[in-house]
């Protein structure tokens, strides 16, 4: 046939663009490519539980609270990782506890970048005092010790109303984690936009009398678009572990199982012998960190080696 | 120098400015009026009120010379908190924490910085090697777990299965004694991390060209690494090593938690279980002006290590 002959030199012609590249570097990795599959688990894990809530499906993951055995029973093959203290399995709140670390990581990730991004891209575009104000904002917020000022903006939000929606459990954790850490995505696309602006294509998307927010939006962001992509999974593993000390500590979800809850009942069940609870909580944020760490890391290798050395 | 020290110290009055407009903002606009809740519930109206004056929180919020935005100001910068919600002076809690919190992280610090350094030069030195990725692969998997599985399995497995260590503070222990696993667990919980980007910034410094000519005349690697690439390496080390410091007052508040030791951190988790906002407040503000402080320490540290930064 003719036109298969044809169809491989125009894709050459075309020339591969910066996702494309960097995606198929990714999938010459091995190593990242299984752990985006574990990564991807978690996720359906954590999608499939708010599934089985919302359609009050009949599976073990939604039923944690039932008793299934004795309290503190020992793992066994019906119970992999034993029962806790009211006899509920282990397992199944293991399970759950996906659910609550993915959603405060994924809405602490979309605060901090709906804050973040376009503050960093608008003081880095326009200058001057806005950009004065911009850095001082930030250099305030990051001269606090980082979980300090987790905990006070928990602590403060926690049980309060605002706009009719009161702060409770879960949503304490996600945004105080959200408002806390925009800085360093900010200070990093501010930099790259200074970077850029005086680039070519800046240049001509401003002599055919683009508007400042178009430039910025239309024609800055896609262009710095990785960073955001690198910074959001390197990033991600940081908000599990918050969400771990902040539950904790009590500030954070205490209706349903999190894998903070469970390590902070774990810490007078060990005196007794019973380790299997915080076993099963320690594997689970071991495995979903150390996949997006390796993932991450090889995400910014092939997306931008020029950010490697750090 | 000094004109660099004192242009540097104007730089952080907007900043010290900053957390204190911070601090004000979410404890006394959004986290509003503690003294219904320390009342109690069968609290009289008068009770209530007395509650309020002895806080000062029955002046105006703002316009006023005696307004709570001026004399949250002028506390804080004149060092005097008032008293905690169980009437303790603020001041007096945390300076009693602070000798067992420095005591704590003290030998930490220097521990996790002279470990990961020296470790980071031999993994340089093993570069390319079978161990070499054996390590990287350690440490990725040391960053991953959480910092509360090694504090708790650390202080289950060493201190009370084979009680090589007491498992709690006690007064009448040595400060040796019952630093050693805590400040044992706190390195070692953050080696994984550290030895990592310490392997990194090393093998950069030995792509450079002065390591090759160095090579080249014939020195031995042991020679080329303390000599020429650790002190090529300073300034990303300082830089590095004073960013771990927020890092462990978070290492001090778990492990001062879990091994019952009376420091800042124990004093810190307390006031977050009673919700003590003067508390958090004031170790808030002395935190931030104790991170300011490393930081200016830390801009002359880079003008004596490195000559090309001058004080301009």
């Amino acid at each position: 046939m003719t036109d298969t002959a044809t169809v491989p030199s125009l894709q050459a012609q075309k020339g591969r663009s910066l996702w494309t590249d960097g995606v198929r570097r990714l999938r010459r990795h091995r190593l990242a490519m299984l752990c985006f599959l574990i990564i991807v688990l978690y996720l359906s894990l954590a999608g499939f539980t708010y599934l089985a809530e919302i359609f009050d499906w009949d599976v073990n993951v939604v039923k944690w609270s039932e008793e299934v055995g004795e309290s503190y029973q020992r793992p066994t093959m019906k119970h992999p990782f034993g029962t806790d203290i009211f006899g509920q399995s282990v397992l199944r709140k293991t399970l759950y506890g996906a659910k609550t670390s993915i959603t405060v990581a994924l809405c602490a990730s979309l605060i901090s970048l709906a804050i973040g991004v376009p503050l960093g891209a608008v003081a880095g575009y326009f200058g001057g005092i806005i950009d004065e104000v911009v850095v001082w904002v930030y250099s305030t917020l990051s001269s606090i010790p980082y979980i300090l000022l987790i905990l006070a903006f928990a602590v403060v939000l926690q049980d309060k109303t605002f706009l009719g929606v009161k702060i409770t459990g879960i949503s304490t954790v996600y945004l105080a984690i959200g408002l806390t850490s925009w800085v360093g995505i900010c200070r990093l696309i501010r930099g790259e936009v200074i970077k850029r602006k005086q680039g070519d294509y800046v240049l001509a998307a401003r002599s055919y009398g683009c508007s400042a927010p178009a430039i910025i939006f239309r024609h800055l962001l896609p262009n710095v678009f990785h960073i955001v992509i690198i910074n959001f999974s390197l990033r991600f593993v940081g908000f599990i572990h918050a969400e771990v000390i902040l539950s904790f500590l009590g500030l954070g979800e205490a209706d349903r199982p999190s894998w903070g809850a469970m390590i902070n009942d774990a810490r007078i069940e060990l005196s007794r012998g019973v380790w299997w609870q915080m076993t099963a909580a320690t594997i689970a944020i071991f495995f979903l960190s150390l996949a997006l760490n390796i993932f991450g890391d090889a995400l910014r290798d092939s997306l931008d080696p020029k950010l490697r050395t750090r | 120098m000094t004109t660099y020290i004192i242009r540097r110290l104007l730089y952080t009055i907007p900043i010290v400015f900053g957390v204190l407009l911070l601090t004000f903002i979410l404890f006394n606009l959004v986290g509003g009026d503690p003294a219904i809740e320390m009342a109690g519930k069968n609290a009289t109206a008068e009770t209530i009120a007395e509650i309020r004056a002895e806080y000062g929180l029955d002046k105006p919020l703002f316009f006023s010379w005696d307004s709570q935005f001026i004399n949250h100001f002028k506390n804080a910068l004149t060092f005097h908190f008032g008293r905690a919600r169980d009437r303790e002076l603020i001041a007096d809690k945390i300076l009693r924490g602070a000798g067992p919190s420095l005591s704590l992280t003290v030998p930490m610090f220097f521990g996790t910085v002279a470990i990961s350094v020296s470790l980071s030069l031999v993994v340089a030195f093993l570069r390319g090697s079978r161990w070499d990725t054996l390590i990287v692969i350690l440490c990725v998997a040391g960053m991953s777990l959480p910092y509360l599985s090694f504090i708790l399995f650390g202080q289950y497995f060493l201190a009370y299965k084979f009680g090589w260590f007491p498992v709690f503070f006690s007064p009448d222990l040595v400060t040796a004694e019952y630093i050693a696993l805590p400040v044992i667990i706190g390195i070692v919980a953050g080696l994984g991390g550290n030895l990592r980007f310490y392997r990194t910034v090393m093998l950069d410094e030995m792509k450079s060209d002065y390591v090759r000519t160095a090579f080249a005349k014939g020195l031995s690697t042991k020679r080329v690494l303390f000599k020429h690439v650790l002190k090529n390496a300073m300034v990303p080390i300082i830089t590095q090593v004073v960013l771990a410091i927020p890092f462990l007052f978070l290492g001090s508040l778990l492990l001062e938690r879990f091994f019952g030791i009376p420091g800042l951190g124990y004093l810190m988790v307390e006031a977050i279980g009673s919700r003590d906002y003067f508390v958090i407040n004031a170790m808030t503000y002395i935190s931030a002006v104790l991170f300011v402080v490393f930081n200016l320490v830390t801009d002359i540290c880079y003008v004596l290590v490195d000559p090309r930064v001058s004080f301009d």
